[in-house]
């Protein structure tokens, strides 16, 4: 990056080590801590939706809705989120070029499951062959990110019900004695009063979902656990920048990054908790 | 059906290194998904059960400690659980690995009396070890939070009423504190022990290499999906282990919990159930 970076042989010291952290790698590394504030900022509002969606559902008078929402809602506690992590990218790139496969390409009649093989036409890859880098990146990112709105949306959606369940039962009474219909009464009375009781709830999500970004490692993504590992490893002569394992260097910087988002969150989450709490009839609330 | 059989002895303890030593690689049966899955639980079981006994009594350390007026005490379990609590498992693993690496090979002589143990250095870098201990640090922190804030919501007329018995230290912890503690945090320990289970299918995808392809469910069940490129087998028997695992903890914890709100009036008890249990770590 610097003139003086030209032939890294001859530096030493400081100056070394600022050509070093300057290569081209290493801004790709820095590149995807952008790219987990991303995830975090595209994955909690679609979790949000995913959760609402499953609550809402759970609650429904179809019992169809209703089972299909609490079979959502219930199967995260019994199934580590990881499983689902390494099911749902795989499961839903099959499903879409399984799909691309049956219009695009529907006078092959070979059979898509071949044994161990899963084989559709090309012009049904996903994405397709031809595609550039950036499409591919694109595309497995979008995988992610569905993948962890999947599985927080889950987590939101019990809080979500839980919050709507915690709503007094009152409230919903005197909506219906005022001749409220069920979605004015759900728009009117429910929505706007369960969000003091999902707050708790959803900071916990927040921070779950703050640990949960280095898992897009497990999904292909050159995340910062995938540069951390490769620019840590030890790096032999051929390499213009050589030097020993520094792998735990690299992971403590990670553990530091972590450590002030997750501090920075929870004091903003108690300052809002706070704030909201302001006249309600708690504990929290009358205290101040 | 007999050739499940056969399956079963061949990789029921695969995991642990007995029987069949080649993996199946074509032609993989339903059988042979459910038993080498199975016997990859063995090792989920394995990190949580002894993570979780060995967590219990350290975060009832570090509760105490965290509630202690002296800064001396309280400021590192503050510490520890904060940097347990702030951090993902997944990098915590990555990082115990690699510093694990970078210790020299040393070995020590533990006399035992009757028998001498060297434990090597080495062995932090084996899954069986290494992520042992940061499973175990890091269910303490999860664990030390939820005891601290059950230990301040200890009711204060519980304090004075042992005060009054004259109980002071051990007695009065032992017999008066730690009991309702317990009960208090019973449900959100719970709720930290299901996380802990589901936690430790993590372990094989961080730094600790799954030596001789043993590995734990979730390592058998991703091997069958690269094999078979058919997710649609493998992951949900995994779902199905992990539920019947989770039904039990929630029975065997429901059953301690049963035993801690003895003294309670029948309606002031709360049962723990599976779709009750609040989901916040």
């Amino acid at each position: 990056m610097f003139s003086y970076c030209v032939d890294p042989k001859t530096l030493e010291g400081l100056m070394w080590l600022s050509c070093y952290v300057t290569t081209a790698k290493h801004m790709s590394f820095y590149f995807s801590f952008l790219v987990v504030m991303g995830l975090l900022s595209l994955a909690a509002p679609l979790a949000m939706a995913f959760g609402f969606a499953g609550a809402t559902a759970s609650r429904s008078t179809f019992r169809i809705i209703r089972s299909l929402g609490k079979g959502y809602l219930a199967m995260i506690r019994g199934i580590p989120d990881i499983v689902f992590f390494l099911f749902i990218p795989i499961a839903l790139d099959q499903a879409f070029e399984y799909l691309r496969h049956k219009v695009l390409c529907s006078d092959v009649t070979e059979p898509i499951r071949q044994g161990n093989d899963f084989v559709v036409c090309t012009a049904a890859k996903l994405p397709l062959n031809t595609a550039s880098e950036w499409v591919h990146d694109i595309y497995g990112f979008s995988l992610a990110l569905l993948a962890f709105g999947f599985v927080f949306g889950a987590f939101a959606g019990n809080v979500l019900s839980g919050a709507m369940a915690a709503v007094p039962k009152s409230q919903i009474e005197t909506g219906e004695a005022y001749g409220f219909s069920q979605s004015q009464i759900f728009r009117r009375i429910l929505i706007p009063q369960m969000w003091i009781y999902a707050l708790p709830g959803l900071s916990n999500l927040w921070m779950i979902l703050i640990k949960a970004t280095p898992l897009l490692f497990l999904l292909g993504i050159e995340d910062i656990v995938y540069w951390a590992k490769e620019l840590g490893g030890i790096k032999t002569g051929v390499y213009e920048y050589p030097h020993p394992d520094w792998r735990a260097w690299y992971f403590g910087v990670l553990m530091i990054f972590y450590l002030s988002l997750t501090y920075l969150s929870q004091s903003v989450l108690d300052k809002i908790s706070a704030r909201l709490s302001q006249g309600q009839a708690t504990m929290a609330g009358k205290a101040g | 059906m007999s050739s499940c059989f056969q399956t079963l002895s061949d990789y029921g303890l695969r995991s642990i290194g007995y029987g069949e030593r080649l993996l199946p690689k074509t032609d993989i049966t339903l059988c042979e998904q459910f038993v080498l899955i199975g016997s990859g639980m063995i090792w989920n079981i394995y990190f949580a059960v002894l993570a979780l006994l060995l967590g219990f009594f350290f975060a009832t350390v570090l509760a105490l400690g965290k509630n202690s007026n002296l800064t001396l005490f309280s400021a590192p379990c503050r510490l520890f659980i904060f940097i347990f609590r702030g951090s993902p498992l997944f990098i915590q693993f990555f990082f115990a690995y690699d510093l694990f690496v970078l210790l020299p090979r040393l070995g020590f002589d533990i006399d035992l009396g009757f028998l001498v143990v060297t434990v090597e250095t080495r062995w932090l870098t084996k899954a069986w070890l290494g992520a042992l201990i940061v499973l175990f640090f890091n269910t303490s922190a999860y664990a030390g939070e939820i005891f601290y804030g059950a230990l301040l919501a200890v009711p204060s007329q519980d304090l004075e009423s042992a005060d009054a018995f004259g109980f002071t230290g051990i007695k009065k912890f032992r017999r008066i504190i730690w009991p309702t503690m317990l009960r208090l945090a019973w449900p959100s320990y719970t709720n930290e022990a299901i996380f802990m289970f589901h936690a430790t299918t993590l372990v094989f995808f961080t730094g600790f290499p799954a030596w001789q392809q043993k590995g734990d469910a979730i390592y058998y069940a991703s091997y069958f999906a690269d094999k078979t490129f058919n997710p649609f087998v493998p992951y949900p028997i995994v779902g199905f282990y992990f539920i019947l695992l989770t039904l039990l903890i929630i029975g065997f914890f429901g059953l301690i919990n049963r035993r801690l709100n003895k003294h309670l009036p029948t309606n002031e008890r709360k049962r723990l159930r599976f779709n009750k249990y609040n989901l916040i770590r």
